[in-house]
């Protein structure tokens, strides 16, 4: 079976892909206190007392003319001068962001600069439109985790678009779940949120359906058989590949493993209702291609894979 | 049939998501092996079994069922009713045995999954 094609896509994860979608403008925060450059050094300290903030932007008209930090009034303070203005004292070597920059651009350079807050800007007036700090970044980019959290549930067909573009733009998306062994309990949680992500992208549900099925089985395997592994999805323009390893005990002999009906799972785990040895059938069953391999002592690996384009009659 | 009148015309108990028997009930599936559901059960099924732990919640997920009904008067463990409640999975209660259970669901119009391929307009 060829199911990969090295190189023909990109690999990209959600909170990367966020990074590179939302502009500045989309997180910072947009009433910022400023001051005049014509105003005296010794006003600054109730601002910056009153708001607790470490700077200042120092705007003139509308435009930025310079910053003026917590660490510029106390140089003044115990310089002891007599008054002066702002903007003898404020620093004109600007560190700024345009509004429409990309979250990502903005997040290299409060690293960079090492500096708590920089300035937005808007590219053609120059106007001071924003401030942004590391903490509204990371406020932004959960906030969009929730509205996508809210989107997945109540507005399918909009998420739905999200698959179009992978398909348009031949890039792929990369979904990783950690399944803890033995543990019962979570049982086909990481396969459930497989299914609930792969249904918000809007993946037909009869195929969301069968990777639910082979996702659901080789996590039970995971859970039961192992000291627990991990289930990834990769979501290609034209098929999905559903991806299970574990360095657990391994398989001794892999045919006789997908006979239906083998099964090696103690008495206890049978009680419960697993055991039937029909996991690995059902896995190579419901998908469109099946590869497993395993090495006793090392571990086990299968992949499985799900065209999109693929119609089949699930009664089968 | 919506589970709903299920639950009235059996005399079904409730433990758990009752705000989610307003769903069209597609047929019956019964098997007390969670591979064998995976295997057979369709989307939209009441599921007959008598498994009550909370793996059975995952397995409805999963295939998209319409509820579970535990038979032969067995209780839902109580992480089963908490699961049941977080992903909305109806879990009813019957006194009754699997087979005469499904003998009463048949009387409903209710269909399984092998004679559905077949005959049509059962359920
Ligand atoms: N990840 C694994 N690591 C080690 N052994 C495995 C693994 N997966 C499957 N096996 C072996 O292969 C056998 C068959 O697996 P399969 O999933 O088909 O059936 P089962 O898990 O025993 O029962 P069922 O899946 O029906 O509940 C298992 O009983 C076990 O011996
Ligand atoms: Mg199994």
């Amino acid at each position: 079976m060829k199911d990969s094609q090295p190189g023909s896509h990109r690999e990209i994860k959600k909170t990367q892909m966020m990074v590179y979608e939302m502009k500045v403008q989309d997180v910072m925060t947009r009433e910022v206190i400023t001051v005049r450059p014509d105003q005296p050094m010794s006003s600054l300290r109730e601002v910056l007392r009153h708001n607790r903030i470490s700077g200042l932007p120092v705007v003139l008209e509308n435009r930025l003319v310079g910053l003026i930090s917590l660490d510029d009034f106390i140089g003044w303070l115990a310089e002891q001068q007599k008054d002066c203005l702002v903007t003898e004292r404020m620093s004109q070597k600007l560190e700024i962001m345009y509004d429409d920059d990309p979250l990502v651009v903005a997040i290299g350079k409060l690293d960079r600069t090492g500096m708590g807050r920089l300035p937005v800007v808007d590219r053609q007036s120059k106007a001071l439109v924003g401030i942004l700090t590391k903490g509204d970044v990371i406020r932004g980019l959960l906030r969009k985790l929730e509205i996508d959290y809210e989107e997945e549930r109540l507005r399918h067909h909009y998420a739905g678009q999200i698959l179009k573009e992978i398909q348009a733009d031949q890039t792929a998306l990369f979904f990783q779940y950690n399944v803890p062994g033995q543990d019962f309990k979570r049982a086909g949680t990481g396969s459930s949120r497989l299914k609930r992500t792969l249904k918000s992208l809007g993946v037909r549900p009869d195929i969301v359906r069968r990777i639910a099925i082979a996702s659901y089985e080789a996590e039970m395997n995971l859970v039961v058989f192992t000291p627990g592994g991990k289930i990834s999805a990769r979501v290609q323009p034209d098929r999905i590949v559903l991806e299970v390893k574990d360095g657990g005990p391994g398989i001794e002999n892999v045919d006789e493993a997908m006979q239906p009906g083998y099964s090696t799972a103690p008495e206890w785990v049978r009680e419960l209702g697993f055991g039937a040895g029909m996991g690995l059938p059902n896995i190579k069953k419901s998908s469109d291609g099946f590869e497993i391999s395993s090495q006793p002592g090392k571990g086990t690996r299968l992949k499985a894979s799900f065209l999109l384009r693929e119609q089949r009659d699930e009664a089968e | 049939m919506k589970l709903s009148d299920i639950v009235e015309k059996l005399d079904l108990e409730v433990r758990a998501a009752k705000g989610r028997l307003d769903t069209d009930v597609t047929g019956v599936y019964a098997s007390d092996l969670l591979s064998d559901v995976m295997a057979h059960a369709r989307e939209g099924n009441v599921w007959l079994t008598l498994q009550s732990h909370q793996n059975v919640i995952a397995v409805a997920v999963m295939k998209d069922l319409a509820g579970i009904i535990l038979v032969g008067g067995r209780e839902p463990l109580a992480e089963t009713v908490q699961k049941a409640e977080a992903e909305g999975i109806p879990v009813l209660v019957s006194s009754l045995p699997t087979y005469e259970l499904s003998v009463r669901l048949h009387q409903q119009g209710l269909g399984g999954t092998f004679d559905n391929d077949k005959k049509s307009g059962t359920g």
